[in-house]
Formats: C-alpha cells, sequence, structure tokens
C-alpha cells in the first residue's frame, strides 16, 4: 500500500494530538502548533487529492485491524480531499484574520483552550468528511458541537453566553434526534457501515419490509442535521452566536461548522440512504420548501437587521436556504450546485466577517450602520473586502457567488416540477440579497466628517494577508470555475 | 561623538540613545506614555433618566398581560403548537417502533455476520474475556478514541466558562462552601474513600476480564476524589492533586492513549506486525493494548470527573 493512503488517517489523529498537547502549552506556543498542524493537514490533504485524481478512484482506509463491518474505516475521494483541502485554508485564514481581536476579546488564560477548540474542531471536520461510518459521524458531531460552543463564548460577556446555551439546546436536538435516526437505521438494517446500510436500504425499499422506520430514519437524520446546520425554521440560535463571539469564531462558525453537517447530509443521501431512494421519499420536498422559505426569509430578517455582524448571520440563513435548495432539486445538477455553494458561501462568509471587523474597528467599535459611513475610506482594504463579499453574495459576474447563482438557476430549469418556484424564489432572493448588501457598501462609500481615525491595514499582515487571499479565492471560484465544477462532479461520481 | 562612524549611522545605535538619555537631552517616554485626551460620553443624564423611564413604560407596555393581545396569543399559540407538535413527533415514533423488528427475534437484521464475529471471535482475536471491552477498544477503537476526546473537550469547555485566573483564586477564598469538619463526614470518608480509590483501581485493571473499564473504574476514583475533598476541604485535597498534577496526568494519559492508537491504525491499515504483547488470556496483564488503554483512560477519566466537580464549586483546581 502506498504511503500516502495514511493521509487522511494521519490528519485526523495529528489534529486531535495538537489539541491534547495544547492543553498543556503557554497560549503563545499554542497558536504557532495550531498553525503548523494546520498548514501540515493542509499539505496532506493537498496530496491526498492529487492522489485520488490520478487513481481516478476513492480508497478505502482500516482504522485498525479489522476490516470494516467489525471494524472503523474511513474513505477518501477527491470530493472529500477538496473539502478538506477547503477547510483548512478557510480555518487559516479566519484564524489570521481574526487574530488582532482574539487578543482583545480573550483573556490570555484561555488563549490555549481555545486553540484546543480550533484543533478539535478541524479533527472533527475531517472525521466527519472522511468517515464511511454512522457511529463515528456521531461520535465526531458531538466533538463539533462542544467545540463550537466553546469557540462562541470564549468571549466572557452575557450575550454569548446566551448565545451558547442556545446554540447548545438546539445544537443538542439535532444531535439527538441524529442518533435516534441512526438507532432506527441499525435496528432495521444490522448495520452502521455506510456501505452495507445502503445495501441493506436497497433491499429493504424492494421487498417492502420496514418502509415506515425507513422513512422516519431518514426525516430524523435530515431533521437533525437541519437544525444544526440552520436551515431556516430552526435558525434561532444562528444570529446571535455568529453575531456576538470573537471573529475568528464568528468565520468560522458560519463557513465550517454549519459546512461539516451539510458535508454529512450529502454523504447520507448519497452513501447512506441511496440517491434513487432519497429522490423517491417525499422528504425532499419537504426540504425543498423550507429551503426556499430559507432563501426568503433569512434576507427578510437581515434587511430589518441594524446591526451589521447579525445581519451577516441572517445572510448566512439564506444561504443555507440555497444549499437546502438544490439538495431538493433532487437532480445530480442540483446536487453540484448545492457543493459548490457550500465551497463558494464558505470563502465568502468568512471574508464579510473579517473585512466588517475591519470597518467596525474605524468606526469606534460600532455595529451599528450610522456609525459605520465613510468606513471604507478610512480602512480601505478591509472596504475594498467587504465590497467583494457583498458582490459576490448578490451575485455579479467574475465573484464565486455568480457561479453558484448561474448553476441553481441551470439545475432548476432541468427539472420542470420545481421549475418555477425556484426560479421565482431565486429572483427574489437576489433583489433582497442586493438591498440589504448594496445599502451597506453604499453607506460604507458614503464621504462624512467623522471624528474616528483611519487604520493603514498593512501595518497589520496578518489581517492584510486573510483578505488579500480571501478576495483571490473568491476571484479564483468565480473566474476559474470550470475546472473546480469538473473536479467536483468527478469526485461526485467517485462518492457513490 | 564616534570616531568610527559618521554621525548619522552613529544616531541610530542604542549607544548614542543610551548617552543622550543620560545626559537628559532625550526622554523616551515623551511622546509615548502621555495620557491621551478621553472621549466624552454623549449621552447627558437628563437623556439617560429619560431613556430609562421610556423603556420601562414600553416594556410595561409590551408585558401587560390584560391588556396585550399579540402576547396573550403568542402565548397561547406557543403552548398549544409545542403540544401539537411534541404529540405528533411522539406519536411519529411509536409508530415507528411498532414496525420495527421483534426483540430477541433470530431472524433480526441486527442479528448478522458483524455480530456472530464478535462473539465467536472476540476473545481469540483482541485477547480478552469480557467481549464488550474488546469492541469499543479494538474493533471500533477509533469511535472510543473520539468518545474520550468528547470527554477532554468537554472538560476544556467547563475551564473556559468557569476557570478563574490564579489571583482571583487567591483573593476569592469563599469559606461558605468549605466543609465545616462534620465528623460524621469524616469518619465516613475516611472509611470509603480507600475502599472507592482501591476498587476503581481494580475495575480498571480488570476492564478486559470482567465488567468494567477505563470510563466506570474513572468515575468511581473521581468520586472518592469528590469524597475526600468535600470531607476534608480544598486545602488538604491541593496537598497531593493540584492543578498541575491534574494537567500531567491528563496530557500524559491522552498522548499515550493517543500515540497507541496511531500505532494500532498504522500498523493495523498497513499489515505489519503488531508489536505489543498479547499475553495469555485470563491474565492480568494480557490483551495487548486493551491493558494500557484502560488505564489511560481510567486516569483521564478520574481527572475529568474531579475537575468538573472543582470548577463548578471553586473555579479551579
Amino acid at each position: 500500500m502506498e504511503f500516502i493512503r495514511n493521509f487522511p488517517a494521519l490528519s485526523i489523529v495529528l489534529a486531535m494530538m495538537a489539541a491534547i498537547v495544547s492543553s498543556a502549552l503557554k497560549g503563545k506556543w499554542a497558536k504557532w502548533l495550531n498553525l503548523i498542524v494546520i498548514i501540515v493537514i493542509m499539505i496532506l490533504s493537498g496530496c491526498v487529492l492529487v492522489y485520488t485524481y490520478q487513481l481516478g478512484d476513492s480508497f478505502v482506509y482500516t482504522m485498525g485491524r479489522f476490516s470494516a463491518p467489525w471494524g472503523n474505516e474511513i474513505r477518501a475521494g477527491v470530493l472529500e480531499a477538496i473539502m478538506a483541502l477547503f477547510f483548512c485554508v478557510i480555518m487559516l485564514l479566519s484564524l489570521l484574520g481574526g487574530r488582532r481581536h482574539f487578543y482583545i476579546d480573550v483573556e490570555p488564560s484561555r488563549h490555549s483552550l481555545y486553540y484546543i477548540m480550533t484543533n478539535l474542531l478541524l479533527s472533527s471536520l475531517l472525521a466527519l468528511v472522511y468517515t464511511n461510518d454512522l457511529f463515528t459521524a456521531y461520535v465526531f458531531v458531538e466533538i463539533n458541537t462542544i467545540s463550537a460552543c466553546g469557540l462562541i463564548m470564549v468571549v466572557q460577556n452575557g450575550r454569548t453566553i446566551e448565545a451558547a446555551i442556545r446554540y447548545m439546546i438546539m445544537s443538542l436536538l439535532g444531535s439527538s434526534l441524529f442518533l435516534i435516526g441512526i438507532c432506527i437505521l441499525y435496528d432495521i438494517t444490522g448495520n452502521l457501515l455506510m456501505t452495507s446500510i445502503y445495501q441493506e436500504v436497497v433491499k429493504i425499499v424492494a421487498d417492502g419490509t420496514y418502509t415506515v422506520p425507513l422513512v422516519i430514519a431518514i426525516a430524523l437524520l435530515t431533521t437533525g442535521l437541519a437544525i444544526k446546520s440552520a436551515l431556516y425554521p430552526f435558525h434561532s440560535w444562528l444570529p446571535d452566536a455568529y453575531g456576538y463571539s470573537t471573529i475568528s469564531s464568528s468565520a468560522m462558525l458560519s463557513s465550517l461548522v454549519s459546512k461539516g453537517y451539510i458535508f454529512l447530509v450529502i454523504k447520507i443521501i448519497f452513501r447512506v440512504i441511496g440517491f434513487t431512494q432519497f429522490h423517491d421519499s417525499k422528504i425532499i420536498n419537504i426540504i425543498f420548501v423550507f429551503g426556499l422559505l430559507g432563501m426568503i426569509m433569512g434576507s427578510l430578517n437581515a434587511i430589518w437587521e441594524n446591526d451589521i455582524m447579525r445581519m451577516i448571520a441572517f445572510s448566512s440563513v439564506a444561504q443555507i436556504g440555497y444549499i437546502y435548495m438544490g439538495f431538493g432539486l433532487g437532480t445530480r445538477e442540483g446536487m453540484v450546485a448545492a457543493i459548490f455553494h457550500i465551497l463558494s458561501h464558505a470563502a465568502t462568509k468568512a471574508l464579510l466577517f473579517v473585512s466588517a471587523m475591519g470597518l467596525r474597528d474605524v468606526s469606534g467599535g460600532s455595529k451599528r450602520f450610522i456609525d459605520l459611513t465613510g468606513a471604507g475610506y478610512r480602512n480601505v482594504l478591509a472596504g475594498v473586502g467587504f465590497t467583494v463579499g457583498a458582490l459576490s453574495m448578490v451575485g455579479i459576474p467574475a465573484f464565486s457567488g455568480f457561479v453558484s447563482k448561474l448553476l441553481f438557476g441551470q439545475a432548476a430549469v432541468i427539472n420542470e416540477g420545481k421549475m418555477l418556484p425556484t426560479l421565482i424564489v431565486l429572483a427574489i432572493s437576489t433583489v433582497l440579497n442586493a438591498i440589504y448588501f448594496m445599502k451597506t457598501v453604499i453607506r460604507i462609500y458614503t464621504k462624512e466628517e467623522t471624528e474616528y481615525s483611519t487604520i493603514n491595514e498593512l501595518k497589520h499582515p496578518n489581517y492584510a494577508i486573510s483578505i488579500t487571499m480571501f478576495i483571490v479565492l473568491n476571484l479564483v471560484l468565480g473566474l476559474a470555475s470550470e475546472p473546480i465544477l469538473n473536479l467536483v462532479e468527478y469526485g461526485l461520481v467517485m462518492f457513490e | 561623538m564616534s570616531k568610527l562612524r559618521p554621525q548619522k549611522d552613529y544616531e541610530k545605535t542604542a549607544a548614542f540613545r543610551f548617552w543622550s538619555w543620560l545626559e537628559g537631552k532625550k526622554d523616551p517616554y515623551v511622546g509615548t506614555l502621555e495620557m491621551k485626551e478621553q472621549k466624552e460620553f454623549r449621552e447627558s443624564k437628563v437623556a439617560a433618566v429619560e431613556r430609562v423611564i421610556d423603556h420601562e413604560k414600553l416594556h410595561d407596555k409590551i408585558y401587560d398581560m390584560e391588556k396585550n393581545k399579540e402576547q396573550k396569543f403568542f402565548r397561547v399559540f406557543y403552548k398549544i403548537s409545542a403540544i401539537i407538535l411534541c404529540v405528533v413527533v411522539i406519536a411519529a415514533l411509536i409508530l415507528c417502533a411498532s414496525y420495527l423488528p421483534e426483540v430477541g427475534n433470530a431472524s433480526n437484521p441486527t442479528n448478522n455476520d458483524t455480530m456472530k464475529r464478535y462473539v465467536e471471535k472476540g476473545m481469540e482475536e483482541t485477547g480478552v474475556v469480557n467481549t464488550v471491552t474488546g469492541m469499543i477498544l479494538n474493533y471500533r477503537g477509533f469511535d472510543t478514541f473520539g468518545e474520550t476526546c468528547v470527554l477532554f473537550i468537554a472538560s476544556s469547555c467547563v475551564m473556559i466558562l468557569l476557570m478563574m485566573s490564579e489571583e482571583k483564586l487567591r483573593a476569592n477564598e469563599t469559606p461558605d462552601f468549605e466543609p465545616k469538619d462534620d465528623l460524621i463526614l469524616q469518619t465516613i470518608a475516611n472509611l470509603l474513600v480507600p475502599i472507592l480509590m482501591i476498587f476503581g483501581f481494580y475495575v480498571i485493571v480488570n476492564g478486559h476480564l470482567s465488567p468494567g473499564g477505563g470510563f466506570s473504574g474513572g468515575a468511581i476514583i473521581g468520586s472518592g476524589l469528590i469524597l475526600y475533598s468535600s470531607a476534608f476541604g480544598e486545602k488538604k485535597i491541593r496537598r497531593f492533586f493540584n492543578e498541575h498534577v491534574y494537567k500531567c496526568i491528563k496530557v500524559t494519559a491522552l498522548i499515550l492513549y493517543g500515540c497507541i492508537m496511531t500505532y494500532h491504525f498504522y500498523t493495523g491499515a498497513n499489515g505489519i506486525e503488531n508489536l505489543i504483547p498479547m499475553g495469555t488470556v485470563g491474565n492480568i496483564i494480557s490483551a495487548g493494548m486493551i491493558f494500557y488503554i484502560n488505564l489511560f483512560v481510567g486516569s483521564e477519566v478520574a481527572c475529568t470527573i474531579y475537575s468538573f466537580y472543582a470548577l463548578f464549586k471553586r473555579g479551579g483546581l
């Protein structure tokens, strides 16, 4: 066996070990360890991507001495490697961009604890991406939940504690529904390994036995993960959690944590339930409707908001709605569009959070729009970053958001029954997006005499690198979408 | 004045700055450490009072349950919809349960090859008598490593929330929570604590032979520590179990556990021979890595359980 096949398992274990070691280190050393580990895992994931692309197939790696139905196993393919690489990049840039505020917001005694959370978050994301076993997925969903709570409440004030408690309650509800779903699925199929469950599910559907438990299990699994990734009616925990935490946490929560769960949904759709079975079940229509609702309601809530951080957070609700709408279309094109939107949203939302923070810095730390007037002139780099993010979210060509919207539109046209509602809602949602994002962009580029000082971001290299790299990432996703799309499609074929 | 360098270069050196400071030419603090003007708080006192009054009026108006129809409607609607939702979910789950395979039926889907191998070959392949331990620590070792990390991260999270800094801890000695030399409690603790410790250790080292293992044994030891600290007070337990010891035990145990698991994954997947001796089935030191893992998990769990108690009680170990 080639040595490269060890890399996925190695990267998961490396992140976990880094978390353990961080608990004995001082904050400064934990920071460097975290940085090194993320970069190393990024390189490992890149190697896996190249290897699986050349191999033309995904490979299975046994975690231990006993092969799959008895032991644990992980499976890596092109799609998984893309996700792992992308998560590492976003995490690295978010941490860099928020570092200056991290020192202001967080007490020094809690620095190393924060890096424990980040390392374990990374390990759980990687495990969710690579795992081929439903119970392993549950264990790491748990780690993901707790580390996200830690990331929220590392800033100690009433608002964040409240937000963390809300997040905890909603998230644990989601976890328990997910667990009940796994139990039912295990009871009727006798397996926890995704591949074996899939074979049994095909048999069950053909025989007609256990149809009711199967439908309920699918419903519980999807509802549980939908709650955790803040699909529209379950979004109440989101604005506070994203809006009040320290900036790296907000960026990571919005672009990584929820995306990990969404990737698990994709995995369940393709590997556990099977795409055709999922397509035939009525649950897909429910997901579709809630996705559409989320697209509109999230945007409306964002328009009503008078706090820039919460506005961006509500915009996440709308974007999650887009992704679930793509699942709900029930076609392969819709799936590809949804996966591309995961990438594009992750790159854009983190950029928006980080640059909004820069705008706040030059407005006396205020989050209200009235104080942000002219902030784009006072902090040029953050202004440019915010504008790029906003244009991308609205869907202007050359930015990543445009490509995903185009893909959603194309996918909708192919699907006859759902074409009209999708296109109408897509149009409405785009207009609403434009209303609140352009309002902000115009606001930050309105000249006004203020007493606030300007910041030259070039003096803060971490921040400058982070914003620049995010902008580049956005442009790459927007302009060079063709090869990335091909890669995603190639990975999706391999994924099943 | 320097003779070796031109004046301009010399002015940049530390020596020049030192001499000029010594001669009183330049004060390094001028311009760097001066007070900056404070920004004035904009709200006047009258406005603040008005704002509070307005807020209270609004608050009273909103929460006036007799007149505010929206509030009333919302409360009733919320209760009813919550009840309906719960009833629907319960009904769906009960319906689902009635369709599930009967318990204990031999032809159930769960009684398949996976189960068979665990029961029939478990002892031979993993070297344990207690098959459950073999399943969680060897067959599905990755899950259990994750589960241990859940405990680890949970204790870290509680630390983020409740941990106070050392100075605060020293300044904030809270005698309310300290035991008042209760004779009954101390006598019982004297009797029970040694038994709890020994029993916990017994459960841990016999994890692969009899029911129990790292998680349960660690919880027993942890409860022993809690009993000791609540009977004799913080000061006595801190003589042998303070934050430093806690960190050492926790980190060492987890790192060794992680190393064993990495070794296990690597050798297992690559087909390399396992170098950890298996021993004879039934002995205390047998079952290869499982015995050591139980030890590490046990110490980690004991530390975590006690740390929860200490953090909730006084905000530090």
